[in-house]
Parts: structure tokens; C-alpha cells; sequence
């Protein structure tokens, strides 16, 4: 019987080159035979093209999220979906530092990513998306989604396995239909979880279905001061500084929002 | 699973007039059933707000409250067709008597949200919401509308006391772990960044230590209308060119509403003319020609009564 693959996977890159290295060299280790970023490379952290330079001169497979497309065609706003005014206001901040501090060919290389990437493995159908399979910038929170919609989602879709980002944290659904969808969460910012690490997600395709979610320090202080250095917003800054959001959480669900600080 | 029905009219139909209009009005396809609201209270509530979309009161009886079991159909309805959350609303929810019971049946399927004017929380009913909550497989939220950040603002529109009653159940659902919403009405078209931090920092004087707020634009229908604000001849999304509507925009495009006595296009058109859709949820699933001027209020502000 075939062994069964190893696919580490992560989203949101936000820039931070520094986390970004530490959780390939975690990947390489673990051995990962395949390993996936599910977009939005940029954003957030300081200097974007680092980050950038370092996806594309590894063998990671990349997909084009919502702040991709939107730096790549330099467009007005990150295109992330917030309702609310204020994490409006602080994405516009991240979004406009962003795209002033991306270079062109970096900028083109994202306008040529996937929006999305199918295989097969084990016997079952993989989708990686950013969002989710309908939607480049749709948040799926683990307490805000049914049963029945995750699974509509695989079946509309045709896949038995989901794996996507975009909300920032990471989670892991068995359905009762022996399917799984998998938020890979994002590795440029800490899981709002009080630890300044990052996650992502390891898995194990075979007969059976495997997720770990994988623990990864990085040098968090190195990047906070590369962030004052570039003089983004001290919010930013505190949330790589203490592992808890204090932008772009106004959209958290009940269940995730108390089990930040803010 | 969508219907090939022709899409429903929002507007009054059967007129010669209404007839050379149709086909003038984009017609919103429902992308998929995202949103379940569910009328829970009917049109029954302890209050008589001023500027309620859908005129409810302490004797309305337009719409009937739903009986707990009608409610557990609707869900399983709603989720054979892949419902991703639920939403309760009335009138005033917890003026149901089931209420709790209802919640503790829908939480183990799927997300739920109340929407109520917190005046009507007593201790055992928010020890009660916080064992649900603590208890279930997704998030509980509760939303709690303030029409201002004084008294004498939000009571303008709600009546005498109950400012103080809606900050009294904000605190005690925090105390209880519970992270209320704040539903904010931009009743005087704030810029919505400064309106928000107003609410941010007076909600946070009142000792309310992690406010979420959700701000919603004035739709001049039910009282509001009545009391003479009402839809003008430019709000109209008749004659928007087909190429240029955006059929992302709209929360109809994800939502349908049930009450006792039927399934209707989306919350805010439940009593108004044309809303209603179908019987059932199967048979709500069709496109809806959008000719209310709430539909206007909708598309331009791109508001969604969905939380988030």
C-alpha cells in the first residue's frame, strides 16, 4: 500500500519573512513531501518583497488569495471583507503599505498564482483554496459553520478534503460524511492564542485522513522591530509582541473573540 | 436544488403599470442559503419603537410567535439545503416563552444569533443563555440594539427606561461571558468610523469592557414611514443596467426569512409588499426582483443584517 503523502500547508504569510523561514525549515524536518501556501502573501508585516522572494525561490506551491490579486493588480483595497469600519481602516493601512513597498516583479509573479489547486490522494479529492472554494475571501470560522453548510461546500465542489485560510485561525472539521475541511490558519500573525508562535497544519493523506496542527517560533522581536523601523501601526505591532489580535477582529465569532483578549 | 421559478416582484403586481415595469428592476438570484432568519416572536414585542421596520408591538399580531416545534422544522429544513447559521428575531425573541428551549436545540445543529432589545434578561435567563453557550458545539451570539449612546436618544425611540434596562443586560451578559453585540441604527448617517468609536468609547464608560459593535442604516419602512420618512422617487434600483449590478451585494443573495406564516425574501421585507416568497423554504429559492425601496437602502449601503 502506498505511503501516504505528507502535505504541510500554511496561509497568510503577511509579510513576515521571519516566521515564513522558520516554518519551512519545521516542514523540511517533519518531512513534508509537499508543502502549500494558500495565499495572501503580503500584507501587515514590513517589507513584502522578502517574504515574496523567499516563497518563490523555495518549492512551495502558491495560490493567489484576496490581498494577492488585489497587490498584484493594485487595486484599491486588500479585498479581505471586513464590515466593520474600524478593522476597514486598519486593512487600508496594511493594504496601502503593502502595495507602495511591493516591486513589480513580485507584483506580476502574484497576478499569475492559482486561485486554487485540486489533486488527488489517498483516494480522495484535495481542494486548496485561500477562503474558501466559492469565495476568495470568505471567512469559515470552526463555530460559525455548520455541519450541513461545510458539507454542501465539499459537495458542491467535488472535494473530499478542503483545505483553506483566510480567517487567520486554524481548524479541523470531520464531517459526518467522512469528510474534512481544514482552515490551515496564518503564519504571519500569532492565532490570537497569547503565544507569539505561529501554527500550520501538517497532514497525512493515505487511508485515512491525518491533521496535526504544528507549533512554530519564530523571531518574533526581530520582526517587531523591522515593523517600528517601517513605522507601521503600533497595533500591528503588539500583536506580534503578545500573540493576541487587536485589529481585524471585529469579525471574530462569540466563541473565538472570548478566547482572545481583545 | 434551486427552483426555475420566475422571480418574485417586491413590489405591489397584477397592475397594468406593475406589469410594463417588470424586467426595469435587477432580479437577485439566491446564491445559496446561507442565512436562516427565523421570526420566532412574530411581530410581538414589549416595546413600540419608533423607527421599528416592522411596526411591532406589545398587540401586533401580524405575524403569530412560532411554536418551538414549527421552529425545529424550519432548521431541519434549512439545513437539508446546506444553512450555514440561524438568526432569531421578532419582535422581541425573548418574549417567547420557549425561547431558551428553542436555543438549545438549534445550537447543537448549527450558529445562532438572537437579536433583542436586552430589556428583558434576568439573572436565570443569562446564567441560563451562558450554560448553552459554554455548552454548545458553535458560537452563541447575542445582539443587543442601542440607538444611541444617552439615554435620551435611544429612549426617544424606544421608550422611557429602556436605555437603561438595554445597558444593564449589555453588562450583565459580558459579566456572564458572554461578549454582546451592540446593534447601533445610524439614525443620523455618521460617517460609520467615527459613529463607531462614539459607541466604542461610551460602551466602554458604561464599564462594558470589550464592546462589538455592528452598525445598520435607517430603512424607512414600518414606523419609520409611517411617521413620514419614506422612499423617494430616486431611491430605486429600477434601471440600473444589467451589467452594472453586482449580484454580491445583497444579504437576499444568501438569506431567507421564515415566520409563522410563510418563507420571505429577506428580514426587513416580512411585512411589506411582494416579501413573501413561498410556503417553503424549497420553494423561496428563486431569484427576487428587487422594486422596494429597502432594496436601494441594501445595494448602496451593502449592508447585510448578518452579523459581521
Amino acid at each position: 500500500m502506498a505511503e501516504a503523502l505528507r502535505l504541510a500547508a500554511f496561509g497568510g504569510v503577511y509579510s513576515n519573512h521571519l516566521a515564513l523561514a522558520a516554518v519551512l525549515r519545521d516542514a523540511a524536518g517533519w518531512g513534508a513531501a509537499r508543502t502549500c501556501c494558500l495565499g495572501d502573501v503580503g500584507g501587515f508585516g514590513p517589507h513584502p518583497d522578502r517574504a515574496a522572494a523567499l516563497l518563490r525561490g523555495s518549492r512551495v506551491l502558491a495560490l493567489r488569495g484576496n490581498l494577492d490579486d488585489s497587490v498584484g493588480h493594485a487595486r484599491s483595497d486588500c479585498s479581505c471583507g471586513y464590515g466593520d469600519p474600524r478593522d476597514r481602516h486598519f486593512s487600508q493601512l496594511s493594504f496601502d503599505y503593502t502595495l507602495a513597498a511591493t516591486s513589480e516583479v513580485h507584483r506580476a509573479w502574484m497576478r499569475d498564482l492559482p486561485e486554487q489547486h485540486r489533486f488527488q490522494a489517498g483516494g480522495r479529492r484535495v481542494l486548496l483554496c485561500h477562503g474558501s472554494p466559492r469565495r476568495v475571501n470568505e471567512f469559515l470560522w470552526d463555530s460559525a459553520c455548520s455541519d450541513a453548510f461545510l458539507e454542501w461546500l465539499c459537495e458542491t465542489h467535488a472535494a473530499d478534503v478542503v483545505l483553506c485560510s483566510h480567517s487567520g485561525l486554524h481548524w479541523h472539521r470531520a464531517l459526518p460524511s467522512g469528510r474534512h475541511v481544514i482552515n490551515v490558519g496564518a503564519i504571519g500573525r500569532p492565532a490570537n492564542d497569547g503565544r507569539t508562535g505561529v501554527w500550520y497544519a501538517a497532514l497525512q493523506l493515505g487511508k485515512g485522513v491525518g491533521v496535526e496542527f504544528r507549533p512554530v517560533a519564530y523571531e518574533h522581536e526581530a520582526l517587531a522591530l523591522e515593523m517600528e523601523s517601517e513605522a507601521l501601526p503600533a497595533e500591528f505591532i503588539e500583536t506580534i509582541r503578545t500573540g493576541w489580535w487587536t485589529t481585524c477582529l471585529e469579525n471574530l465569532p462569540a466563541r473565538e473573540r472570548a478566547a482572545g483578549r481583545h | 436544488m434551486r427552483n426555475a421559478e420566475p422571480a418574485r416582484s417586491s413590489g405591489q403586481s397584477g397592475t397594468a403599470e406593475a406589469d410594463r415595469e417588470a424586467g426595469e428592476f435587477p432580479s437577485q438570484p439566491l446564491h445559496h442559503l446561507d442565512s436562516l432568519w427565523i421570526q420566532v416572536a412574530g411581530t410581538r414585542c414589549n416595546l413600540s419603537c419608533t423607527h421599528c421596520f416592522v411596526s411591532c408591538g406589545p398587540t401586533d399580531t401580524r405575524h403569530a410567535m412560532m411554536p418551538r416545534r414549527q421552529v425545529a422544522e424550519r432548521v431541519t429544513e434549512g439545513l437539508a439545503l446546506g444553512v450555514r447559521e440561524v438568526y432569531f428575531t421578532g419582535g422581541e425573541p425573548f418574549l417567547h416563552p420557549e425561547m431558551l428551549g428553542i436555543l438549545e436545540d438549534t445550537l447543537e445543529r448549527a450558529p445562532c444569533t438572537v437579536l433583542t432589545n436586552g430589556t428583558l434578561f434576568t439573572p436565570a435567563s443569562i446564567a441560563q443563555l451562558a450554560r448553552l453557550s459554554r455548552a454548545a458545539r458553535f458560537s452563541l451570539e447575542l445582539r443587543v440594539s442601542l440607538d444611541g449612546t444617552e439615554r435620551g436618544a435611544h429612549d426617544a425611540f424606544r421608550g422611557a427606561g429602556n436605555f437603561e434596562r438595554a445597558v444593564k443586560g449589555l453588562l450583565a451578559l459580558e459579566a456572564a461571558g458572554l461578549l454582546p453585540i451592540v446593534t447601533a441604527t445610524n439614525t443620523a448617517h455618521e460617517d460609520p468610523l467615527v459613529l463607531r468609536e462614539r459607541y466604542a468609547a461610551a460602551l466602554r464608560a458604561f464599564g462594558l469592557s470589550r464592546p462589538r459593535i455592528k452598525l445598520l442604516p435607517m430603512f424607512q419602512l414600518g414606523r419609520q414611514a409611517l411617521r413620514g420618512s419614506r422612499y423617494g422617487a430616486t431611491e430605486t434600483l429600477r434601471g440600473l443596467p444589467p451589467g452594472e449590478f453586482d449580484s454580491n451585494r445583497l444579504q437576499c443573495g444568501s438569506c431567507r426569512a421564515v415566520t409563522a406564516d410563510g418563507v420571505y425574501v429577506c428580514p426587513l421585507l416580512v411585512n411589506e409588499p411582494g416579501g413573501r416568497m413561498s410556503d417553503t423554504l424549497v420553494g423561496a429559492l428563486g431569484s427576487f426582483e428587487l422594486r422596494h425601496g429597502a432594496c436601494f437602502t441594501c445595494y448602496a449601503t451593502g449592508m447585510t443584517c448578518a452579523n459581521g
